[in-house]
């Protein structure tokens, strides 16, 4: 994931730098929208403003084009994105359940970030491994044929991981 | 020199591929042997990995369900001893257990998957790659390729069917300073992963389809509009571009002819509707992905404006094969209407989940018995569902269906993408029907009226009727409403959203009936219609059960049968999930 940076003067001039680097042109919203949500994990309003400067187009648009696209966030990540597949193989193979118990365990709905900020749960149309379902996907780490003791596991370790990296 | 292949898609890597690949590679060091470790893509047969490949002077050995520990006393004991460790072994030139899965697929479409290493593009060359774009380049004017591809019969593969050679046609005869291609990789259907494994594991195959159409079309620019979920193909298109370019396959003047081509990528941003051509088109300009009325095609007037030619993944990596062997060779495969072949992603309650790749024709029951080793945990066949959310399910008593466009198109359903998801008898029909219209209702632009707003209503209708409130008129209504949003919407995404639900309708009607009439869910699978008990003659006492529950529902003493109360029961399942001796039963 990531490492979230807080959305001041300075890191726009750091994300401005960074569309020089990438060579990104005016015209291309959706890759700027990328790019800034991989800069701040989010698309932070600043930043919006920033790029309507940027290509000529109304803020107001800008808005209207990132709550279009499931991809962008308009609210900071946890530090771990769950994302629970919800495809038709995934359905029937259970994926519901698997949902209660991920939401158990973290406390926590589709949608919402945990108190501590550690994880993020969404949902996902497909992630492209229905041979392995019920499948999520934790950061860019695919975990497949799912049950509620190997959900429990995976979180546990994610749970750990995190207070090692703390400590 | 003996080389061990790793199955490496995003299939592979999720059952723990890479932890095989690393053991690998410190057994390999720490051992001081030779021998080449390769990574390749997925070989299809997804519900043996991680699969391992060993190749030796005594022919080619595959390992399935590989673990880190495996893998060490392969090395151990093939590697160094020469003696395979047979029971691990599933296919070699003595043992084949995948026969039934293997014989009767052909291999065009995925011809390299899992044989070639995808980031290296001298073995896809070694594979005859990139000879038929020189083939083309140097002995064949555009308009005859055109007609080549027209001939072989290929239609489009990401749902449509069109005939690939025309649309190729449109597309060239358009007089333009500037022309498009484009290559769809959107793959919105969710449970199909066809275009993945191509685009992981053969990513070159696509780009040469993609050359081929741009030369036949008069065109020099092309994108590929990949979703966001694929990062494994993103990073294996973005490396086999740069090869490409380094090697002047991609760029000005290619092979010295005068032709120039450039591939750039696009990563969509998560919108269903964006799989649909115009929508597709919007995304790339950068706006919001909202499809518009056709004519004009994109043919004619595209992305920015200029002629477009946009297909499949899986379309164009059946060019350069038909180009190498001929387009009669091509024809000569399938039916009548439908030729080659075609890739299946099955999955669900399916043995062998996978992709299968199958002349058209192929039977239903054939794939599922067949190739798909039956119905998982011995449950009786009930259907498959193709196409996705604008397909439709096909009941098992129609087994026997041989498949292509048009007689798929005559059930109700879709041939769609090649997703195909194989239903048992704890599936609830009405269920799966609620499934896809939430997905359909989520997805929709917004634009049409009838798309955004009559989906809202029959997933409410659909919601009251697995919850048990529905009503004897509303099957009418659910009909009633479906034709009307067929008719009164501009993109497939509307035209053909109440699929699901008519093919349900049309073929287990009954299971509408009794969720309606007699407030069961024939499936026990819809939660309030079901009823959570224990068997006391089943139950041993072991108290996970009561472990696992989180609304204390479960009481009782250990080695006693333990006590279900339904008034505190959330019926979340667990108790049913976690039982081992199936005294969790639903009524
Ligand atoms: C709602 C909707 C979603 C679609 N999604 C996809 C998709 O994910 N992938 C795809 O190749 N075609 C998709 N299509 C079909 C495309 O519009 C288009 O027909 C196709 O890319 C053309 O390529 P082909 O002729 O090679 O099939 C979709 C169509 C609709 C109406
Ligand atoms: S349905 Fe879940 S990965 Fe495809």
């Amino acid at each position: 994931m990531a490492e979230i940076k807080n959305p001041d003067i300075e890191n726009i001039a750091e994300f401005k730098q960074d569309l020089i680097n990438k060579r990104l042109q005016s015209g291309s919203l959706i890759p700027l929208l990328q790019s800034a949500q991989d800069s701040y994990g989010y698309i932070p309003e600043k930043i919006i403003h920033y790029i309507s400067e940027l290509v000529g187009i109304p803020a107001a648009e800008i808005y209207g084009v990132i709550t279009f696209y499931s991809q962008f966030r308009l609210k900071p990540l946890g530090k771990n994105l769950i994302r629970i597949c919800e495809g038709t193989a995934c359905h029937v193979n259970g994926a519901k359940s698997i949902l209660t118990v991920l939401q158990d365990e973290l406390g926590i709905s589709v949608g919402e970030t945990t108190d501590d900020g550690v994880f993020t749960l969404q949902s996902v149309a497909c992630l492209g491994c229905c041979s392995l379902a019920p499948v999520i996907m934790v950061n860019n780490d695919t975990h497949g044929n799912l049950n509620h003791d190997k959900i429990k596991r995976i979180i546990k370790k994610y749970k750990s991981d995190q207070k090692v990296r703390v400590a | 020199m003996k080389t061990i292949k790793v199955g490496l898609g995003t299939c592979g890597i999720s059952a723990g591929g890479q932890l095989v690949y690393n053991k690998l590679v410190e057994e390999i060091k720490t051992k001081n042997l030779e021998v080449e470790l390769k990574e390749t893509g997925c070989m299809g047969m997804c519900y043996e990995e991680v699969l391992v490949e060993v190749e030796e002077d005594n022919g080619t050995f595959l390992y399935s369900k590989v673990t880190p520990e495996r893998a060490s006393k392969i090395v151990t004991e093939h590697i160094i001893n020469n003696a395979p460790v047979k029971e691990w072994i599933v296919k070699s030139d003595e043992v084949n257990k995948e026969e039934d899965f293997l014989k009767n697929q052909n291999r065009i479409v995925l011809r390299n998957c899992g044989i070639i290493d995808p980031t290296s593009i001298d073995e896809y060359i070694a594979q005859n790659g990139y000879k038929a774009i020189q083939t083309v380049l140097k002995n064949s004017t555009p308009i005859d390729i055109v007609d080549q591809i027209i001939k072989s019969g290929l239609r489009g593969r990401g749902g449509g069917g069109f005939s690939t050679g025309m649309k190729w046609k449109f597309a060239h005869m358009e007089k333009a300073d500037k022309k498009y291609i484009i290559c769809n990789a959107d793959e919105g259907d969710p449970g199909a992963f066809m275009d993945r494994s191509v685009l992981e594991g053969d990513p070159h195959s696509v780009l040469e389809g993609m050359m081929i159409a741009g030369y036949a079309i008069g065109s020099d620019e092309a994108y590929i509009y990949c979703r966001a979920e694929y990062p494994l193909a993103i990073k294996r298109l973005k490396n086999a571009i740069a090869q490409c370019e380094e090697r002047g396959y991609l760029g000005k003047n290619i092979f010295g002819s005068g032709f120039s081509f450039k591939i750039k990528i696009k990563e969509g941003a998560g919108a269903f509707v964006c799989g649909e051509e115009t929508a597709l088109m919007a995304s790339i300009e950068g706006k919001r992905g909202v499809p518009r009325l056709r004519p004009p095609f994109p043919a004619n007037k595209g992305l920015w404006g200029k002629p477009t030619n946009i297909n499949n993944v899986e379309t164009f990596a059946n060019v350069p094969w038909i180009i190498n062997n001929g387009w009669d060779k091509y024809a000569a495969l399938g039916t009548e209407k439908s030729k080659g072949t075609k890739v299946f992603a099955l999955a669900g309650k399916i043995n062998h989940s996978g992709l299968a790749e199958v002349p058209m024709g192929m039977t239903i029951n054939e794939i599922v018995y067949g190739i798909g080793g039956g119905i998982k945990n011995g449950k009786k066949f009930k259907a498959v569902q193709m196409g996705g959310p604008s397909g439709g399910c096909i009941p098992a008593s129609m087994g026997d269906l041989k498949i292509d466009y048009d007689e798929i198109t005559r059930t109700g359903a879709i041939m769609g993408s090649g997703g195909m998801i194989v239903l048992d008898e704890t599936t609830c029909m009405v269920d799966l029907a609620r499934y896809f219209l939430n997905f359909t209702q989520n997805e929709s632009c917004g634009k049409c009226t009838f798309c955004r707003i009559g989906t809202k209503r029959m997933l409410e209708i659909l919601e009251r009727i697995t919850e048990g409130n529905g009503k004897e008129s509303d099957i009418d209504l659910l009909i009633d409403l479906a034709q009307k949003i067929k008719n009164g919407s501009l993109c497939g995404l509307g035209q053909t959203a109440p699929n699901p639900v008519l093919t349900t309708l049309q073929y287990f009607r009954e299971e509408y009936e009794a969720h309606i009439r007699d407030k069961k869910c024939p499936a026990h699978n819809c939660a309030a219609l079901i009823e959570y008990c224990i068997d006391p003659d089943l139950c041993t006492g072991c108290g996970v059960c009561a472990r696992e529950c989180s609304s204390n529902a479960i009481t009782g003493k250990k080695k006693e049968a333990y006590y279900l109360d339904t008034a505190l029961c959330s019926k979340c399942g667990k108790c049913f999930e976690v039982c081992k001796f199936d005294a969790v039963i639903k009524n």
